[in-house]
């Protein structure tokens, strides 16, 4: 049995949440709470297929898994690489957290509907794991598919403009995956073969075709918009603040990123490095596109009032840190891009969550009605929150200092053939302060004034006079099961920072693809 | 489907030719790999049968043949059908849905013609039970 | 230049589907009739994935009687390929049906959200409105 498991497994996972989705509505037909233990069990034994895979691929190298045996190019072959097992491991880890912290809030948010929320959730996790692993470009569009259409369920069980925003969100994700077909259209009538590795055989000998040139523009276009690429960005904001908490915090550590990991695929392992960078140099247009969306997220994400709205705005941003990556094409910014989905995926997860815990004590995520005694009343809360916002502007030795410093090095390298890259490496400065001066509104408007008011709200029933001037507070900080996750993340953060250069030389250094130097 | 005259005609012709079109809703399926047809054709035609008569008869009338509640489960199961052949080849040494390691006869060819048959099976009952599914759904009102 | 038009008519088709389409669920301001877009843009894929499997004087992609004899008994290269059609793109395109189908399904139960919501399914009074409601809401 386990060695049926074990050779099996770079499928298991999707397999193991199509039949959770199946299985949490029978389980929790009498009674609703058994839904969140359901769930959990899924999540649990995928981080652990998640972490056994990446062994498997540290020790020997990538496996080709062929469904039903029937060989590539007829067949649609699974190919679990050192990059597709990394990523698996991200999503499954992030679903993990968060789905311990929605114990707690769903039942708050979605009253009576808890089944099959996570119903969909489990089909949104079976997609993006889909997606991941498969090495088939049809495949990949099914996987799409079903992540977007959970999505847009998951998105619209909010209130007030739920709805409209996922109403949006399905339009333009609609257009992007009919794009992304009609390219894979256009491969597969040039080609006449759907295999990824096998279409990157093929290319060099029809390389001048006007029809891959269209294919290409097609599949970059389609995946610029479901990674919210600038100016393609324009669904996230209202998806990603009307979303119900739990929602948010699934949804942009992990969507956006796996359109940006399709990017990377389709870019540099079924086209080829040089085909990007010097044939068509769709590369450049990526960067530019990237680092425009980067200063024009954090500008956007200043001016907001509401703390779910700016941190969306800033994912805007950090996709932008991704897609800039992507486009340098020398392994510098690959490194700091793939580097980027991990670091990126906690901050943001640990953020959401953070916001998570203020509407399930205050009801709201305001940031201008936060009041200063919820340093007192929420000190492990606002300490996560300090730490995930001191790495996401960039301080060693947290986490999102070394993504940037390797997107920093690329620049650099990149610099020395093509001397506009200068600009971006001064975006990437810039793009810190302005990191800075929106996440310290926050800190400043919390920490920074001095206790001397009366607290106005009702949790003071427990109060000690201790001293005349000031009034003791006690604790109203939210319960183990929201708050944990929330500290695991944060010491995460802390932890691959100190870390990273053990997972870069092991993991990442081998994603670079053949061509790129 | 809430006006209250009740057209003779139509009431009775749909409610006859809907048998029918089951039949052949199942033929579809059956010689999916004989002739242009299989499980989402067929599906299609089966949900096709049962929405008829709802939408000509309404009511008490349309529920008879095939309650609402149904809808749910008839295709949950028939999504487990498709996951259990293939599971279950996983199971017996292959890889997923490698149907010839399914245990239904020796003839290789063939084995896989059954396999291929049930996966079919699964997936008409799935797309029938989800297309009356969102039709009930989405016509009381009741967003799931 | 006639032959270059006349030969690729079926890309034309395919063409002019995608841009009404384009166009419907750009400029028209009723929700349903922006859904009516999206379907008649993703027809237009299926199109052309239908288109490309086509040959002149092919037939359908099923084994005839007598070739499955010679299949049976052994003989390599009985059947000939190139008279049949592909069937490849047919069952892509399959499933990309029902993925369209599952969208509109999803598609329409948002939009009777919305109406049970806002009472309206135009897109300017629908922009009023919940402006009104983000107005009501912040005070």
């Amino acid at each position: 049995m386990i060695t049926i498991l074990t050779k099996n497994s770079p499928v298991l996972i999707p397999l193991l949440f199509l039949a959770f989705g199946l299985i949490i509505p029978l389980v929790a037909w009498k009674r609703n709470n058994w839904a969140w233990p359901a769930m959990m069990l899924a999540s649990l034994t995928s981080v652990a297929i998640a972490v056994f895979n990446v062994f498997k691929v540290m020790e020997k190298g990538p496996v080709h898994y062929y469904m039903g045996n029937w060989m590539p190019p007829i067949g649609i072959e699974y190919v679990l690489d050192h990059l597709s097992a990394f990523v698996m491991l991200v999503i499954n880890l992030i679903a993990f957290l968060v789905l311990m912290h929605a114990k707690k809030i769903v039942p708050l948010e979605l009253t009576r509907r808890e089944p099959p929320y996570y119903a969909a959730i489990s089909l949104l996790l079976c997609g993006l794991n889909g997606i991941v692993i498969t090495g088939d470009l049809f495949n990949l569009y099914v996987f799409l598919e079903i992540s977007s259409l959970s999505l847009y369920g998951l998105i619209a069980s909010g209130e007030k403009k739920s709805p409209v925003a996922a109403f949006r969100y399905l339009i333009m994700g609609t257009i992007a995956a009919s794009f992304y077909l009609l390219g894979v259209g256009f491969l597969y009538i040039t080609t006449g073969s759907l295999n990824m590795a096998d279409v990157k055989a093929i290319l060099p000998s029809i390389a001048g075709q006007p029809t891959v040139l269209i294919a290409l523009a097609l599949m970059v276009l389609g995946m610029g918009i479901k990674m919210a690429l600038f100016p393609l960005h324009g669904w996230l904001p209202d998806a990603y603040t009307y979303a119900p908490s739990t929602s948010s915090a699934i949804i942009a550590p992990t969507a956006a990123k796996v359109a940006a990991y399709v990017l990377l695929r389709v870019l540099f392992f079924v086209f080829g490095v040089s085909f990007v960078t010097k044939t068509v140099p769709i590369t450049n247009v990526i960067m530019w596109l990237a680092a425009i969306g980067i200063i024009y997220g954090s500008i956007m994400a200043i001016a907001q009032k509401e703390l779910k709205r700016m941190l969306a705005y800033s994912s805007v941003a950090q996709v932008g840190y991704i897609g800039l990556g992507i486009g340098l094409a020398n392994p510098w910014g690959l490194i700091g891009a793939v580097l980027h989905v991990l670091n990126h995926a906690f901050m943001k997860a640990c953020l959401f969550l953070v916001a998570g815990n203020f509407r399930f004590k205050l009801g709201h995520s305001n940031i201008f009605k936060l009041e200063d005694s919820i340093r007192k009343k929420m000190p492990w809360t606002m300490a996560a929150f300090t730490a995930a916002a001191l790495s996401m502007v960039g301080l060693p030795p947290l986490a999102g200092f070394f993504s940037k410093w390797y997107l920093a090095l690329g620049t650099i390298k990149s610099a020395s053939t093509n001397w506009t890259s200068w600009i971006f490496l001064v975006v990437i400065l810039v793009s810190s302060l302005l990191n800075a001066v929106y996440f310290f509104r926050v800190l400043e408007k919390v920490y920074m004034k001095p206790m001397g008011k009366k607290p106005k709200d009702v949790h003071e029933s427990h109060e000690k006079h201790e001293k005349e001037e000031t009034i003791e507070i006690k604790s109203n900080e939210v319960g183990a099961s929201m708050l944990i996750p929330t500290l695991i993340m944060a010491i995460g953060l802390i932890v691959i920072g100190l870390l990273n250069a053990i997972i870069v030389k092991g993991i990442i250094a081998f994603i670079i693809p053949a061509g790129m130097k | 489907m809430t006006k209250k005259d009740n057209n003779p005609i139509v009431s009775l012709v749909s409610r006859a030719v809907s048998p029918f079109i089951m039949l052949y809703a199942l033929y579809v399926i059956f010689h999916g790999h004989y002739s242009p047809g299989g499980g989402f054709q067929g599906g299609t035609m089966l949900a096709a049968a049962v929405l008829l008569v709802r939408l000509a008869a309404g009511g008490e009338l349309g529920q008879l043949q095939f309650k609402t509640s149904w809808g749910m489960p008839l295709g949950s199961m028939g999504v487990l059908i498709y996951f259990g052949t293939g599971f279950t080849a996983l199971l017996l040494g292959g890889n997923f849905l490698n149907y010839h390691t399914l245990p239904l006869g020796s003839d290789p060819a063939a084995v896989r013609g059954w396999g291929i048959l049930l996966v079919e099976i699964g997936v008409g009952l799935a797309v029938m039970g989800i297309l009356v599914a969102i039709y009930d759904h989405l016509l009381e009102g009741d967003p799931l | 230049m006639l032959d270059f038009i006349l030969g690729h008519y079926a890309y034309w088709f395919t063409f002019a589907l995608l841009v009404i389409g384009l166009y419907a669920m750009m400029m028209k301001k009723n929700l349903v009739k922006k859904l009516i877009g999206m379907t008649i843009f993703q027809v237009s894929i299926i199109i052309f994935y239908i288109s490309s499997s086509v040959k002149w004087g092919g037939t359908v992609p099923i084994i005839e009687p007598g070739d499955m004899e010679k299949v049976h008994h052994g003989m390599a290269g009985a059947v000939e390929a190139a008279k049949y059609i592909n069937p490849l793109p047919h069952t892509l395109m399959l499933t990309a049906i029902v993925v369209g189908v599952a969208t509109t399904g999803v598609a329409f139960a948002l939009v009777i959200s919305i109406y049970k919501r806002y009472k309206t399914l135009n897109e300017t009074e629908l922009l009023k409105r919940m402006k009104k409601e983000d107005d009501n809401d912040s005070d």
